[in-house]
């Protein structure tokens, strides 16, 4: 890739050759070949190699990440990219968020539906009497589902402490990741390698609240096989502190190039896709602190 | 859609850029569109001939009353792979190749604008399809609760290659999603200058919706895997009323993405067809405004028609008014686009070449799949139709005769510029004939059995269904048969046996892609070309 040169006829940036997606199609094949056998043998409580050709699965699957990533910021730094080549990647960063929050809606439309519909029903709702007094008769329709019509119980995750005090640690990290965002335009480095570094730690201290908030979960006896409101809790935010996870290890990977001096005023891209990314799962988390813990 | 250009740059391509790479590496490394448009295309076409090896063994077993040749979970099993790899496999993977091939050269662009992901996308197909066909080896059998995996079928009632099922599921999603969002950065943002919106070839244009529908919708669907795949393993109750969970909320959701996804696999085909007729009737598309917002009208319908596929499943009844009249709707854009067709082939001089001729198929005989498929939204006869062959009879004529004949269509259109020879026209033409004469004879009958009430997906019927059968069966042989005339004729094109094509092919062709050779460079349009 070293002696390649953009000529001046040439409008676009094309990459030559690249080797890093059919290593990353490979990842992806182990991956999933690895996460299918593990889940079966994890359920029947089977020995077998699923968990090992996961594992290798996700660290081809970080190699790859690696290799493609100092590939393209190679060629970044090389000034090989036009300003259409970079609202190219803007774009697309912004379609692949719209692709996450359809998969969060496919998420929160079960716990819309199963609060407005599904559990009323059961509980005998609309011309649904003989549901509730023939297959599940004492059910009561109530949310959070404490008693589910099959007989398990659990207990609510209240709003007040952790889940507060997550909210109010990520809400600032987003502030804190737009100040850092000012700095860079305005070319005040120090203030961007400072509060993207503050952004960073209060990601992980939301991180680790959470593990804490899942310890609690299952000491009071709200567990995932708890019905549904075990069920849309621990799914949603479990997703959601999987992307935490993703953006807090993109913002530290964006604060070592930081240091190394990468990005300038106008030209920061993987800067402003990390951001994005961040807001994106800090709306989220809102979305999930009001439907999941408050109403 | 004026195409006029300023600059094509024909020949200086191959002397000062570098050569093409040759062997293995070519094709597993490349970030060339045409390479990996080639790919998917080919891919595409081996994943039909496979999901259409299981057909053929649906309609074996089916071709006598009672049991013959499998045993029904190997029934089972076969209905739904066949149903997934003609969805996921051979449908969406040709019009992304299409897509990649086609959509830089219309625009006036030098490649994709992500060549690199472009490459990803195509390359995780085949491992995901590896995954999902060794599942059928595997004890208990592959999937075996229809392309749709019904709760409490694919939960409570499955085998357990259900979790290598999900994965895979989920590797088609994200290669779809990549590829739509690569589809959908290149129109936005590489377009020729001087090729306003308006100005967009129609392939282009559904393409772009279509993009935006699988961007919404593939989350959609690894959302409602996932939620199965936790049911299965990890003691969820999405779908288990127990837990307070709803089978029926499964149905919703899957639907939600399950509608728009048809669209998906059609609108691409609205596309190559007002490229088609326009080609051989010698008149410019009628309609063309209405055609771009008729595209747009139907893929926003499609978000709010899903429910149209479980009317008896028990909705409350102003559910079922409104998912019937909004399904309804939908027929007046397709109305306009079929309208439009007609009204583009009217007082035309008209040519019958074989593109033609597929196109002038799919307008009929997607019009007999589109009416029947008001038929199916009328809710209270739905009540009679649902789960029969007459579904059945239905969407294989809007997905064989209108998604896989535009396909042929688009492939006999474009295989020219592709290739640089003219394919074998004899072979061409035993070919549509042959698959003509066999769809119809092949889903016709299905539309008798099923009014009668033949249930779909049940290895076995009653005994006065049999004479339909036997022809349906002997129709899906030979349509089987005459695709095997296709491949040898793509084979034969692509070693480019076959009369020189010229650069513009069809005489009546509009369109950048016909301003540069045949066969297309490697490299086009590095300089953009200026619209006027």
């Amino acid at each position: 890739m070293a002696q390649q040169e953009v000529k001046e006829y040439q409008k676009y940036y094309v990459p030559e050759q690249s080797i890093w997606p059919i290593i990353g199609a490979v990842a992806l094949f182990l991956i999933a070949v690895g996460a299918g056998t593990f889940t079966v043998e994890v359920s029947k409580g089977k020995e077998g190699h699923g968990e090992w050709i996961l594992l290798a699965g996700i660290a081809t699957l970080i190699f790859m990440v690696t290799g493609w990533f100092r590939n393209q910021i190679h060629e970044s730094m090389a000034g090989l990219y036009s300003e259409q080549l970079s609202r190219s990647y803007r774009q697309g960063m912004a379609w692949f968020i719209f692709s996450e929050v359809m998969f969060f809606a496919a998420f929160f439309g079960a716990l819309f539906y199963a609060r407005t519909i599904a559990i009323p029903w059961l509980g005998g709702a609309s011309n649904n009497a003989m549901t509730n007094e023939v297959l599940w008769p004492g059910f009561e329709a109530v949310w959070p589902l404490l008693q589910t019509p099959g007989g398990t119980e659990s207990t609510q995750m209240g709003w007040f402490g952790l889940p507060l005090i997550n909210t109010l640690l990520l809400l600032t990290s987003s502030v804190t990741c737009h100040y850092a965002h000012v700095g860079l335009e305005q070319n005040k480095r120090k203030q961007l390698s400072w509060m993207l570094g503050l952004t960073i730690i209060l990601g992980c201290i939301f991180l680790a609240l959470q593990v804490e908030e899942y310890i609690h979960a299952y000491e009071i006896g709200l567990t995932l096989d708890s019905g549904l409101y075990g069920n849309t809790f621990f799914l949603l935010t479990g997703f959601h502190g999987m992307h935490v996870t993703l953006g807090t290890v993109i913002l530290i990977v964006l604060w070592f190039r930081v240091q190394k001096g990468h990005f300038t005023p106008d030209n920061h891209f993987a800067f402003q896709a990390g951001s994005w990314y961040w807001h994106f799962v800090d709306v989220v988390w809102v979305m999930l602190f009001f439907f999941v813990y408050i109403l | 859609m004026s195409t006029a250009t300023d600059t094509i740059h024909h020949d200086e391509h191959d002397d000062h850029h570098h050569h093409i790479p040759k062997g293995i590496k070519r094709w597993l490394f490349t970030t060339n569109h045409k390479d990996i448009g080639s790919l998917y295309l080919w891919f595409s076409f081996i994943m039909f001939l496979t999901g259409g090896a299981m057909a053929m063994v649906i309609r074996a077993e089916l071709f006598q009353p009672g049991l013959q040749i499998v045993d029904p979970n190997f029934f089972n099993q076969m209905t739904t792979v066949h149903g997934l790899i003609m969805v996921f496999g051979a449908v969406m993977p040709a019009f992304t190749g299409l897509a990649n091939w086609l959509i830089p050269m219309m625009i006036g662009a030098p490649d994709m604008a992500l060549p690199r992901m472009n490459n990803w996308s195509f390359w995780i197909l085949p491992f995901a399809f590896l995954i999902l066909l060794s599942s059928l080896f595997l004890e208990g059998g592959g999937p075996a609760f229809g392309w749709t995996f019904y709760a409490p079928l694919s939960t409570t009632y499955s085998s357990d290659s259900t979790a290598l099922f999900v994965f895979s599921v989920h590797i088609m999603g994200i290669s779809s999603i990549m590829g739509a969002i690569n589809v959908i950065v290149t129109i936005w943002n590489m377009r020729a200058p001087g090729m306003t919106w308006m100005k967009m070839p129609m392939f282009v244009w559904t393409w772009l919706i279509t993009a935006f529908l699988l961007i919404a919708v593939m989350p959609v669907l690894a959302g409602v895997v996932t939620m199965v795949l936790t049911d299965k393993y990890f003691g969820t109750s999405f779908f288990n009323a127990a837990g307070g969970g709803d089978p029926v909320m499964f149905q919703h959701i899957f639907w939600f993405f399950g509608h728009p996804e048809v669209y998906i696999m059609i609108l691409p085909a609205f596309g190559i067809i007002s490229h088609i007729i326009p080609t051989f009737a010698r008149k410019p598309l009628f309609g063309y405004a209405s055609m771009v917002y008729a595209t747009a009208s139907i893929a926003l319908l499609s978000f709010i028609v899903w429910a149209h596929h479980m009317f008896t499943t028990g909705m409350p009844v102003a559910a079922e008014m409104f998912f019937m009249f909004a399904t309804m709707l939908i027929s007046v854009p397709t109305g306009v686009k079929v309208f439009n067709w007609v009204a583009t082939m009217w007082r035309g001089s008209m040519t019958f070449e074989i593109p033609m001729l597929f196109a002038i198929a799919f307008v009929v005989l997607f019009t007999i799949g589109g009416l029947s498929g008001l038929m199916l939204a009328i809710t209270p006869v739905d009540f009679q139709y649902h789960d029969t062959y007459f579904v059945v009879a239905h969407f294989h004529y809007v997905l064989v005769t209108g998604a896989v004949f535009s396909i042929m269509a688009a492939a006999y259109y474009w295989l020219p510029k592709w290739t640089g020879v003219m394919y074998d026209n004899t072979l061409a033409k035993w070919h549509f004939w042959a698959s003509l004469v066999s769809v119809n004879v092949l889903f016709f009958p299905m539309h008798f059995v099923g009014l009668a009430g033949m249930p779909r997906r049940i290895p076995d019927y009653a005994l006065q269904f049999a004479d339909f059968n036997k022809w349906i069966s002997i129709g899906g042989f030979a349509f089987g048969l005459s695709q095997l005339i296709f491949l040898a004729l793509l084979i034969k094109a692509c070693r480019k046996q076959g009369e020189p094509a010229s650069d513009q092919v069809w005489d009546g062709a509009e369109g950048l892609e016909w301003e540069i050779p045949s066969p297309a460079p490697y490299h086009t349009f590095e300089t953009p070309p200026v619209i006027k």
